[in-house]
């Protein structure tokens, strides 16, 4: 049952990225259990515009846990308290009635702040347009079942093929590295015959590409894996490591 | 009327329906390789239908410029649909062919889409299962490694192609890595978190648009030699809805208000299981896949204002509201159906849980009968995201569900080459009116998106540029000034009101009005009050709206107070339509027009056309066009679910 509870939220606020921020505190009172963490901001926000004051910006698009937009720390982890979720489907259900809530934007070289807890993270789309993709004009595909593809290894690329691309695993990896970010997109297309051709292209330029934008390396303490809403196992860093040096050999 | 229906020429070919496409297609001009890299398309937005537009376009040797809300192009809404993509590709030797689907996706929009379009939509689902496919995309697989599919609402056959309950994002991904391929090779150009707030006309073509940098504020403008719009639906008109929470008419709107007309736009999908908000705070609405009707039932109190713990309440004093209403399809009515029957019975005052708009969706009879391991294996992530929403166990107390706005059907008007009525403005997607009639079957809206984007726009755009003269423009052309100018002011009025209301509270006044009125069920005197209480709160809107900070930075509530302006005028348009249609077709409910047992009511004789209101600076007097339907395939009959 839904029970009414007071929260303090304790958010990083900052004008633009030019601007230093800093931490700031607002209590709401009697707000339903039953809310989303997102829902609650919405609350906030609208008292804070009642008042004449600047509303809290915060990314969000889908609120279903999808579209990989919304994300920032929530009392120091990246998309809140409860695993495998993203800051959309976090519940005041999960926190104590009187709790003080701490907010802050992923924090990372490559993801400069914007304003509040917006974040520009379009290094990702960059790492992507070095090769996260397999090349196949519109109209010249084959069949679709003159590929068979076995059935465990479709399962294992869709694993890896379900990362959102929020950049949690940038903000909780201490070098704020984006390994578990570029090693989904490696094995998902490595793991199926329709990467084959550009298996060695791929893997060299999109982690060159890492490189350039400021990601550090990894040094497995497989704290992305902890706050990857989708539950991305870490051993994909290990098949990205694994297709680079295969690649170095081959070319 | 001649002059109206003459503008309406949808450009349908005739002849024999299965080889009218390839005939179209072998008709068109084309543009040389070496001319393509002078033409400039600006695509707006990016999901299903923009990401592909953007990719195959670029492909063909164009310069292409995406434009995205989002802060990547990966975020578009299409990423949330569940179920999956329907194709005639009759894998499982079931019977199914393009034929049949084009029969379903007529028969389920209830007789008020055009014959050629929906053909050529079965016929290109072919094609794009095989381009998904090369391009990694993981859809279900059986054991020897071959294409698996499933059944789907409305449809005898298993033709709907999956991967988990997540085919959307596995499409989108495959789309925008083909569009992302592109940007590599520097033919497409991708500008995020930009806003398309006017389409630049000039000499009656479409030759720009002006976007605000959402980050900066800025204004930009950006010449091209035609526009595509792929901006998705309107549903969050009515504030609670399954769309996502930045998904707006902004763009089709502010491109009706240029001259394109805008069709059916009464037709407003509305899908019985969502999960029901829960206070006045909600923000959003989340579907729960209608698989789940297979078995669960459906139930409220007998008893008014019963607020005993579901379990507590004895089989005698409990309504299986729809079992009873359709003893022969019981839990299984069609959307429609079953969205009507739950607000019925939640007006009588017998919905559940704590804001009484909701019912019971209860799993307990088939947990006991088949254990529970069948319903973990077979609903067990929907089962799970319930529980995250909602923290309760459904599998120890019945799900409460309520229906949500979540598609619509209406849009622009375009003609069968995806061009709207302004010359080179093409629109795509959901944000066109053109496959689904009065009511979408599940598991089609991928698959339009996807046929618009990779299919028919390389083909028809061609065309239009290979018989269209462009003179040269560039920004300083006065209509690009006059567009600037009219949208910094349009901002400027916004902020510069300085009321007392947020735009949240606006929204949601907004959505409650339509959902009263406009919503499952219409009547003329409700559309009627609908359109005085949706002007009188357009008037308060402009003389008591709060939006705080300026126009030069960052600003999501200058952005909602935009949408927000545009969906008080658009609801308008939406209530007009929706009274003018004095019939009941689709999800279109007219409670005057039904059989004795509740049926939609359809009137071919008056209303087999397609509704298309064009503006004429008068919000209140738009002026309707009409294109005819003509069926020579299919004769229109009554949809019988008994």
């Amino acid at each position: 049952m839904a029970k009414k509870m007071t929260l303090h939220l304790r958010i990083w606020r900052q004008p633009n990225p030019h601007t230093p921020g800093k931490f700031v505190t607002y209590t709401i009172r009697d707000v339903s259990s039953d809310m989303s963490l997102l829902d609650l901001l919405d609350v906030l926000n609208e008292e804070l515009i009642k008042k004449g004051e600047q509303p809290v910006e915060f990314d969000n698009d889908c609120r279903e846990g999808i579209c990989g937009m919304c994300g920032f720390l929530v009392n120091g982890v990246a998309h809140g308290p409860k695993r495998g979720r993203t800051a959309c489907q976090q519940y005041l259900r999960d926190f104590k009635d009187g709790e003080t809530i701490t907010l802050e934007p992923f924090r990372a070289k490559a993801f400069p702040v914007i304003k509040d807890l917006v974040v520009d993270r379009s290094a990702l789309d960059r790492i992507m347009a070095a090769g996260g993709y397999i090349s196949v004009n519109t109209g010249s595909a084959p069949d679709a079942n003159s590929i068979p593809i076995p059935k465990d290894i479709a399962e294992q690329a869709f694993d890896a093929a379900a990362c959102i691309g929020c950049g949690a695993c940038v903000a909780a990896c201490p070098n704020a590295s984006a390994s578990l970010f570029v090693g989904a997109k490696i094995a998902h297309l490595a793991l199926l015959p329709q990467g084959q051709p550009e298996r060695i292209r791929r893997v060299l330029r999109m982690v060159e590409q890492m490189d350039k934008e400021g990601f550090g390396d990894c040094s497995n303490h497989g704290e992305c894996e902890a706050v990857c809403p989708k539950n991305i196992s870490i051993k994909h860093i290990a098949i990205m490591r694994r297709e680079y040096l295969r690649a170095l050999f081959c070319s | 009327m001649a002059i109206a229906i003459k503008l309406l020429d949808a450009k349908a070919p005739s002849g024999p329906l299965e080889s009218r496409w390839t005939r179209h297609k072998d008709q068109l001009k084309l543009v040389s390789p070496t001319n393509k890299r002078k033409y400039t398309i600006l695509v707006v937005g990016t999901g299903l239908a923009g990401a592909s537009a953007a990719a195959s376009l670029a492909e063909l040797g164009y310069n292409v410029k995406a434009f995205c809300i989002q802060d990547s192009p990966r975020r578009a809404h299409s990423i949330a649909a569940q179920g999956g993509i329907n194709a005639a590709k009759n894998y499982r030797n079931d019977g199914d062919s393009v034929w049949r689907l084009f029969y379903d996706t007529i028969k389920g929009g209830d007789f008020r889409a055009r014959e050629s379009n929906v053909y050529r939509l079965a016929e290109l689902s072919l094609n794009i299962i095989d381009q998904c496919v090369a391009q990694g995309v993981p859809f279900a697989r059986e054991y020897g490694g071959l294409l698996d599919t499933r059944s789907f609402g409305g449809a005898l056959v298993e033709r709907t192609f999956y991967a988990r309950g997540q085919t959307g994002q596995q499409l989108l991904l495959g789309a925008y890595s083909a569009m992302m391929r592109q940007v590599d090779a520097g033919r497409v150009t991708l500008y995020p978190r930009r806003e398309m707030l006017d389409l630049v006309v000039i000499n009656g073509q479409a030759r720009g648009i002006v976007c605000r940098n959402l980050v900066t504020g800025e204004l930009e403008p950006y010449v091209g030699d035609a526009v595509v719009l792929c901006t998705g639906g309107y549903g969050n008109a009515y504030f609670l809805a399954t769309y996502a929470k930045n998904s707006n008419a902004t763009a089709i709107w502010r491109c009706h208000k240029r001259g394109a007309f805008f069709a059916n736009p009464c037709f407003v999908q509305i899908h019985p299981t969502c999960i029901p908000a829960t206070g006045d705070y909600q923000s959003k609405l989340t579907l729960m896949s209608e698989s789940l009707r297979n078995d669960g039932r459906v139930w409220v109190p007998t008893k008014k204002g019963d607020t005993r713990p579901p379990n507590e309440i004895p089989q005698d004093e409990r309504d299986y509201f729809l079992e009873r209403k359709y003893p022969t399809y019981g839990n299984l009515v069609p959307r429609d159906i079953a969205s009507r029957a739950v607000k019925a019975v939640c007006d009588e005052g017998r919905g559940v849980g704590a804001t009484g708009r909701a019912v019971y969706l209860d799993f307990s009879d088939t947990i006991r009968e088949k254990g529970i391991d069948y319903i973990k294996e077979k609903y067990g992530n929907l089962f799970e995201m319930y529980q995250h929403i909602t923290g309760e166990d459904p599998y120890k107390v019945p799900m409460r569900i309520y229906p949500a706005v979540h598609y619509t059907m209406g849009g622009l008007w375009v003609d069968y080459n995806l061009m709207s009525t302004i010359p080179g403005l093409f629109v795509l997607g959901e944000a066109n009116f053109s496959d689904h009639g009065a009511n979408r079957l599940g598991a089609s809206a991928l698959m339009q998106g996807l046929a618009d984007g990779y299919f028919i726009i390389p083909y028809t755009i061609g065309d239009y540029f290979a018989n269209t003269t462009l003179p040269k423009v560039s920004t300083e052309h006065s209509a690009f000034k006059d567009s600037l100018a009219d949208v910094h002011r349009f901002l400027t009025k916004l902020l510069s009101i300085k009321g007392n209301k947020t735009v949240l509270e606006f929204h949601r006044e907004l959505g409650m009005i339509l959902w009263d009125y406009v919503g499952m069920a219409r009547n003329a005197q409700g559309l009627q009050i609908a359109i005085e209480k949706i002007r009188r709160l357009r008037e308060e809107f402009w003389n008591n709206l709060k939006v705080p900070g300026d126009a030069n930075m960052l600003n999501k509530n200058l952005e909602m107070a935009g949408r927000v302006a545009d969906f008080l005028e658009l609801a308008e348009l939406m209530a007009i339509d929706a009274l003018h249609r004095e019939e009941s077709c689709g999800a279109h409910f007219r409670e005057e027009y039904q059989t004795p047992d509740g049926e939609a009511l359809r009137n071919d004789e008056k209303f087999c056309y397609v509704a298309a209101w064009e503006y004429t600076g008068d919000l209140s007097k738009p002026e309707l066009h009409k294109e005819p339907l003509v069926f020579e395939f299919v004769k229109p009959t009554v949809r019988s679910y008994k």
